[in-house]
């Protein structure tokens, strides 16, 4: 699949604001976090942010962005269209939370209820957003078990990097968020190289011999219907050397995982500031390293219409 | 359904729903749009298949095309190309107005003429040569369609120089065909799609009667009829093939010797017929050094004569109620002779002709030759159908069935190509006529006005040229024999092309592939002006295209071009208009009049006779004309017989009026249909002004559908023949005798070894004695038999891709999305053993020079074989491509490689790379090596060639294409 | 809507014969001929005379070689639409411009409701849909729904462009829904198959396979060919042939 950046910035960057969205609201509605004025606006506003210029970015991918609007009358069958539902009914309670938390000066009560509202409401719209990957059939790489985990796991992940930046600079650090960012890296790791474990053992039932219903032996082809590439093949016919990949997989896992990790086992041992520069350190090496990773999640994923030009 | 369902694809899953009514589906979709405001019927000219199209007119725009249901050559289907024919018309390749050269030769400098200087400067130049020498004046037309009249035209100007592209496409088959059966392959039979059991198709097949083809293939699916294709690459036509047999190129005819030597030796021939339709039974001369050896016996009146076995005496072969031998020797007035079919006998059984013996230059086992003789004699004798319909031969003879062999063979390029191919398409002939299957149930059908005498009539004028005085006849015709050859005392050609000489004595389409090289070289001698149409000459029709560019803009010590005047008509900037001093912009199919006539090339099919016209179905928005009217009005002004009434005024207003109003003989013209004053005959018959007006009417074409008892054994059938003379398709109503053994190719021999008036050249001799063998033979392709074969390893051929064949697709936005680049196709183990992967680079290297391309690895070639699309590779700044398209960048010409002439002789003489007995170019014959090129050579194409400049305003091509959104936008106002 | 319908009244779809298939292209242009001004006019060609041309089509025809133990074969293969009767490509537009329509279960684009989002293209396994990135909108195989009930074509002429232009019958055209109905049958007759129908999305469409190097393939029984016994050889064979 070509992986066009703004789809990989949209998913990254949404995955990530809803994250944090979750957290906010579950920590905040939980008092476990302080509700600071400028933690709240910069950490709501970061979160909030992330999401709207992940949307903002999606329209880029559009023929007609104009008519976006339209993408939310289809929730009873399509995933897209829940997952543009969600994301939108998520701002009312996330909208409530900020209120409360901006204008109130409190996360508790009314407040902690719409906190907790807006974490459901981040985690169903990641688990739309995963849903729409999971669901395609044609790639066998996405339809499978370990996407929909994947796009939760990430989410927290890069959602509890990010607040466990937040709380650290602005000298409000909690061990719990910190190990629990710690904690679900590792985690994210395991399930990315579990992902590319489970895709490189794939066995895809569907063969170049099911796509044209030519039984037995081999079928190869002999000639593309056109000489030049078309929509087809620009769109779902990206095709990515091994070497290359196993090069982005490498920085994958150096900037997504193993990085953050370093930098956040040190902030256990680092004062303040040093801890808060570590821990940003972590959350922007992450995202980064998540670029890579969506970017080779495209990369690395095969449709089938591909098969129908022998590639 | 109240009517049957017409055309091709009626079958009834391929009908309307029972019930076409929209349903109420309620999601506001206009299921009946409006679709056309007017239809035209009239004729596609995207290749040479001449199918009928419905033209549908909306907005005065074309909005699409596709097959008329009625017509008797497509029956309602319509090919790849016939429905891009929309982007022809409006391509932006297009010419606007005539061009005079300003630049140098091949630069495409120009500048725009008014019609009447174009008029001017064509009128003073060919009148002082016709005034002068006539043939100085080369003309030669390429995709012509009107060739009754080009060849008219260039008779009444007085130059025998006249010829279109048949000498480089299809001579051998047309030759072969008719000196044999009196009828070819190509487009003028058909097998007998209904009724056939098992069908041969030797080669490439796609580039003539395609659609008819196809519908026949279908057919044949359709009824599980078993199909075998020989044909060393396995596409098209061939991917459908029951059985596919990869030979190697050029090897068709030991093949097809095989085959009959296989049938002799089991006596699976069909005697009867060969003895009622054949001149198998005819006695020839067996006297060395004889003047007459080799000749038919005859009697004082001049029939052969054949031996009856009962009576044991000699008797005129054609008598009826004879009893002819076909084998022995006998003394006939003192002479040893023996029936042809002795000597057939005697060369097929022999051991060389065996299975084993040819197998292994075949490429194909000799079990697989064994096996497909024994299965066409299953089905030749023991599949035999018999038609209930009773017939009357020409001897009066009644048979109260048709009897039929249901064995059908086609050949076309594939055989036609090669140096040895007259006489392989003889031996394809030979196998169907031994099996009995020529013009029978379920065999091969002659389409009128075929069969005729075999080799026709008419011979090739042009003995005497003259000034201000027109040719005896048609510039192109049949020789019988030396005395009919084209050549001066010395021997030497006396046609630019040197057709009809010793060089290519039965060239009857001409050689166009040489006219250029000839006039370059001033040999047989130069010439003024090149006046040719329609035929990319300085690109993919000519051999050895940078040596051609180089001659056609070559010049003297005086600076003068050796070629010194060059007129051109095409509608399109091709490769050639640069290199046109006077370029005359022609219309497109779609704008202008044409006949399809029975005087050249009609739409007749086994079952009836036709012919048809085009008509302007769209105004040209643009100041170009159709060249046949531009000819006429220059014949009128230079005067010509034939184009002046006796006041010298023009006697035709245009093409259309010359279509209505010209007759060949009294009452034939170049329509068959409705003549007469009121329009009621057939054939023949007074000229009737509302003529078109009853084409058009009916659909664009006319069809005469015969009686039952007419439709087989026409070289025999009395009504038939009697039908034919009617039609003036023939002289006389006499049976056709199938040619087994060619006795005009005989008198040739007899010349080679001194006998005769004409003789040829001491130097020519051993090359007459050899080829114008009397019955077909093999030899090996003349490159393969000179060049080093461990240098040259592999064939290499060419074909168009059937969505481009004789279509003039890469200017076609449609066509060339299907195929911008052509890869070289090479055998998987070949490539493996080369190195190669899919891909890669390649120089492709032949003894003439060498062209780089890109490889894709095959399985179903021929494994000594290469091949390759043809014509996809363009020259930068034609076609209205744009810099950066893959025609120039990385499309490549294999014709940059094959050589236009042999490689020379013991005497030093190189003859043109052509068939020894027709002339026919043999493109397929080449030789080449794969060399995987360096790193930093692959990307790109080579040779390159320099960028024409465009002519006088001309826009840059459109970077987009929305061509139908203005029918939506229109149809959506409406509403 | 995008919720499929739960039984259509019909299964319009094409048979595909890949035994006949010469690979001519003819359906191909027709295709693009008659769609470039019809429902979702028009097809558009970005570059159409450059180096990088692409432009619009409903129908595309590969070609493939098949190589089994029994022998190779060339197989051309038109892909197009399949107008399925589980078709993601609907069921995932959040607009729902993409539809199946319940009475004859064409499947469609209502474009002006389409927002170029390009999930359809995803979800189809066969590579049916095709961009228009000029006009912004999904393009695809509309079955000819402006042909089939065409008021303004003559009734013999409602059928698919690419079923009236294929030269060699290749192409049928029928309700599949109906067992009975010609194609049915013939898709029955001759062995038709899904494509991919182990991604389950049923389509409408069948493909006959080839039958060369199969049991259905065409047969001559002959018998190897004797030579003719007794004296003389083919020429006695010849005299007393003549004589009888």
């Amino acid at each position: 699949m070509h992986p066009a950046f703004s789809v990989v910035f949209f998913t990254t960057a949404t995955g990530a604001g809803y994250g944090l969205l979750a957290l906010l609201g579950i920590f905040g509605g939980f008092q476990i976090i302080p509700a600071d004025f400028w933690l709240g606006i910069v950490g709501l506003g970061l979160a909030l942010g992330l999401i709207a210029a992940g949307l903002l970015s999606s329209t880029g991918h559009l023929g007609r962005p104009e008519r976006a609007w339209r993408a939310f009358s289809q929730w009873r069958s399509s995933w897209l269209s829940r997952e543009g539902v969600a994301s939108v009914i998520t701002f009312i309670p996330a909208g409530l939370f900020g209120i409360g938390w901006l204008f109130f000066g409190r996360t508790g009560g009314w407040v902690a209820i719409a906190g907790f509202l807006a974490a459901i409401g981040a985690v169903v719209t990641v688990c739309t957003t995963g849903m729409i990957y999971a669901s395609l059939k044609p790639i066998a790489q996405w339809h499978s078990r370990y996407t929909l985990p994947a796009y939760l796991i990430f989410a927290t992940m890069t959602g509890s990097v990010l607040l466990n930046a937040l709380l650290q600079s602005f000298g409000v650090a909690s061990i719990a968020v910190l190990a629990l960012s710690l904690l679900i890296t590792l985690l994210g790791w395991g399930w990315k190289l579990a992902t590319w474990r489970h895709n490189d053992r794939l066995e895809i039932p569907t063969t170049a011999n099911t796509a044209t219903g030519l039984a037995g032996g081999t079928v190869r082809s002999l000639e593309w219907p056109h000489t030049e590439e078309n929509y087809l093949l620009k769109e779902m016919g990206f095709r990515i050397a091994r070497k290359h990949s196993a090069k982005l997989r490498r920085i994958t896992q150096a900037l997504a995982f193993w990085l953050p990790m370093l930098l956040l086992v040190a902030v256990f041992s680092v004062p303040y500031p040093f801890a808060a520069v570590l821990s940003a350190l972590a959350a922007i090496a992450q995202f980064a390293g998540m670029l890579v990773e969506r970017w080779l999640f495209f990369a690395e994923a095969k449709h089938t219409v591909t098969l129908y030009y022998g590639r | 359904m109240i009517h049957p369902p017409r055309g091709a694809n009626s079958a009834p899953s391929q009908r309307p729903l029972a019930d076409t009514r929209a349903p109420d589906e309620g999601d506001g979709v206009d299921t009946s749009p409006s679709v056309s405001d007017s239809i035209a019927k009239t004729t596609c000219y995207m290749c040479a298949c001449r199918c009928g199209i419905d033209v549908h007119i909306k907005d005065g725009k074309v909005r699409y095309i596709n097959g008329n249901k009625d017509h008797p050559v497509n029956r309602g289907v319509i090919c790849g190309k016939g429905s891009s024919g929309i982007m022809q018309h409006y391509s932006p390749a297009r010419l606007k107005k005539p061009l005079l050269r300003t630049g140098p030769r091949g630069s495409g400098e120009f500048r725009e003429i008014e019609w009447e200087e174009a008029f001017s400067i064509a009128t003073e130049r060919l009148s002082t040569i016709r005034r002068t020498d006539p043939k100085k004046l080369a003309f030669f037309t390429g995709r012509d369609q009107s060739q009754s009249l080009t060849g008219w035209w260039a008779s009444q100007f007085g130059t025998p120089n006249f010829a279109a592209h048949g000498g480089f496409c299809s001579v051998n088959m047309a030759a072969g065909g008719l000196y044999t059966i009196g009828g070819s392959f190509w487009e003028f039979g058909e097998p007998d799609w209904d009724n056939t059991r098992y069908f041969m198709l030797f080669g490439v097949a796609e580039d003539h009667d395609s659609n008819p083809i196809k519908i026949g293939l279908g057919k044949l699916k359709a009824r599980g009829a078993k199909v075998v294709s020989i044909n060393p690459c396995r596409t098209g036509y061939n991917a459908i093939a029951d059985d596919w047999i990869g030979i190697r190129p050029g090897t068709d005819g030991l093949f097809v010797f095989a085959l009959i030597h296989e049938l002799l030796k089991a006596g699976r021939v069909d005697l009867d017929y060969l003895l009622r339709y054949t001149n198998a039974h005819v006695l020839v001369v067996q006297e060395p050094g004889a003047s007459d050896d080799g000749l038919f016996v005859r009697d004082a009146d001049g029939n052969p004569l054949a031996w009856d076995r009962v009576a044991k005496t000699s008797v005129n072969a054609a008598d009826p109620k004879a009893k002819p031998a076909l084998t022995g020797s006998f003394a006939v007035g003192g002479r040893r002779c023996t029936p042809v079919f002795q000597m057939i006998a005697d060369r097929y059984l022999d051991d060389s002709y065996a299975p084993d013996a040819v197998a292994e230059r075949c490429g194909i086992a000799a079990d697989t030759i064994r096996r497909i003789a024994a299965e066409l004699a299953h089905v030749a004798f023991e599949q035999t159908i018999e038609l209930p319909i009773a017939w009357t031969d020409w001897a009066g003879r009644r048979h109260e069935t048709i009897k039929g062999r249901p064995v059908s063979m086609h050949a076309m390029r594939g055989i036609s190509a090669h140096s040895n191919g007259f006489h392989t398409c003889r031996a394809i002939h030979l196998l169907q006529v031994l099996l009995g299957t020529v013009d029978v149930p379920g065999g091969f059908r002659f389409k009128p006005p075929y069969p005729r005498s075999a080799p026709p009539g008419p011979k090739p004028a042009g003995k005497s040229v003259r000034p201000m005085t027109p040719l005896d006849g048609m510039p192109l015709g049949f020789v019988c024999g030396p005395d009919d050859l084209l050549v001066d005392e010395a021997g030497r050609p006396t046609r630019i092309d040197k057709a009809y000489s010793w060089d290519a004595p039965l060239a009857a389409h001409g050689l166009m592939h040489t006219v250029i090289r000839n006039a370059w070289a001033g040999d047989p001698y130069p010439i003024d002006t090149l006046m040719m149409y329609m035929s990319n000459m300085a690109w993919n029709s000519s051999m050895n295209t940078v040596e051609t560019i180089a001659m056609l803009t070559d010049s003297d010590e005086a600076g003068n071009y050796k070629i010194p005047f060059i007129i051109y008509s095409d509608a399109y900037y091709s490769e050639t208009v640069p290199f046109a001093d006077l370029v005359l912009p022609d219309t497109t199919y779609l704008e202008r009049h044409d006949c399809i006539s029975l005087l050249d090339r009609p739409i007749s099919h086994a079952d009836g006779p036709g012919d048809a016209i085009r008509h302007p179905v769209v105004e040209p928005d643009r100041d170009v004309r159709p060249f046949q009217s531009v000819l006429i009005e220059l014949g009128a002004r230079l005067g010509l017989p034939g184009f002046v009434d006796e006041n010298g005024s023009a006697k035709y207003a245009d093409y259309a009026d010359y279509i209505v109003n010209h007759e060949r003989t009294p009452g034939i013209g170049p329509l068959a249909g409705w003549r007469g004053k009121d329009g009621t005959s057939i054939g023949n018959g007074e000229a009737n002004p509302d003529q078109l007006q009853r084409y058009i009417d009916n659909g664009g074409f006319w069809h005469h559908d015969f009686a039952q008892d007419q439709r087989y054994y026409k070289m025999a059938n009395r009504s038939y023949l009697d039908f034919a003379v009617q039609m003036g398709f023939i002289p006389k109503a006499e049976p056709i005798v199938f040619q087994l053994y060619s006795e005009p190719l005989q008198r040739f021999r007899l010349a080679a070894r001194g006998h005769g008036r004409v003789l040829p050249p001491e130097g020519e001799r051993q090359r007459i004695e050899t080829y114008m063998d009397p019955l077909p033979f093999w030899y090996m392709p003349f490159e393969e038999a000179v060049v080093d074969l461990e240098k040259y390893p592999l064939h290499a051929l060419t074909q168009r891709p059937m969505h481009m064949y004789h279509s003039w697709g890469s200017q076609n936005a449609w066509l060339r999305q299907i195929t911008s680049q052509n890869r070289l196709f090479v055998h998987h183990r070949a490539g493996a053993g080369l190195g190669l992967v899919d891909d890669d680079w390649v120089w492709i290297e032949s003894i003439n020079g060498r062209v780089k391309g890109q490889i894709k690895l095959v399985d179903g070639v021929n494994e000594s074989t290469v091949w390759t699309w043809n014509a996809i590779g363009k020259r930068r700044g034609s076609w209205g491509l744009k810099d950066d398209a893959a025609e120039s960048n990385r499309g490549f010409l294999l014709n940059h490689i094959i050589g236009d002439q042999t490689s020379a002789d013991a005497q030093g003489k190189r003859y043109s790379n052509s068939d020894p007995v027709t002339g026919q170019a043999a493109w397929f014959d080449l030789r080449v090596r794969v060399v995987k090129c360096r790193a930093e050579e692959a990307g790109f194409t080579e040779p390159q060639f320099e960028r024409f400049q465009q002519p006088p305003h001309f826009e840059p091509s459109p970077d987009i294409l929305r061509f139908g959104a203005e029918f939506r936008m229109n149809r959506e106002a409406a509403e | 809507m995008t919720c499929l319908p739960a039984h259509p009244d019909k299964k319009l779809g094409l048979v595909i014969d890949l035994d006949t298939c010469v690979g001519c292209q003819a359906c191909v242009t027709a295709c693009k001929e008659w769609n470039t001004g019809g429902h979702m006019a028009p097809l558009t060609d970005i570059d159409p005379y450059g180096g990088h041309v692409d432009g619009v089509w409903f129908n595309r025809v590969h070609s493939y070689e098949h190589t089994t133990e029994m022998g190779g074969r060339t197989v051309n293969f038109p892909r197009s639409c399949l107008h399925c009767e589980t078709p993601a490509c609907v069921t995932v537009c959040p607009t729902g411009a993409s539809y199946k329509r319940a009475s004859d279960g064409i499947v469609l684009v209502d474009e002006d409701k389409c927002i170029g989002c390009k999930l359809c293209s995803w979800a189809c396994p066969y590579g049916a849909r095709e961009f228009d990135s000029d006009v912004g909108v999904m393009k695809k195989c509309t079955l000819c729904v402006d042909r089939i009930y065409n008021d303004n074509l003559a009734e013999e002429d409602r059928v698919p462009a690419c079923v009236a232009a294929c030269p060699t019958s290749a192409r049928h055209f029928g309700d599949l829904g109906d067992p009975q109905s010609a194609v049915s049958q013939l898709v029955a007759e001759r062995g038709g198959v899904d494509l991919m129908p182990e991604l389950g999305y049923h389509p409408t469409n069948k493909y006959l396979p080839p039958r060369a190097h199969t049991q259905r393939a065409a047969s001559v029984p002959a018998k190897a060919l004797e030579p003719v016994r007794a004296e003389g050889g083919f020429l006695g064979w010849v005299d007393r042939m003549l004589s009888n």
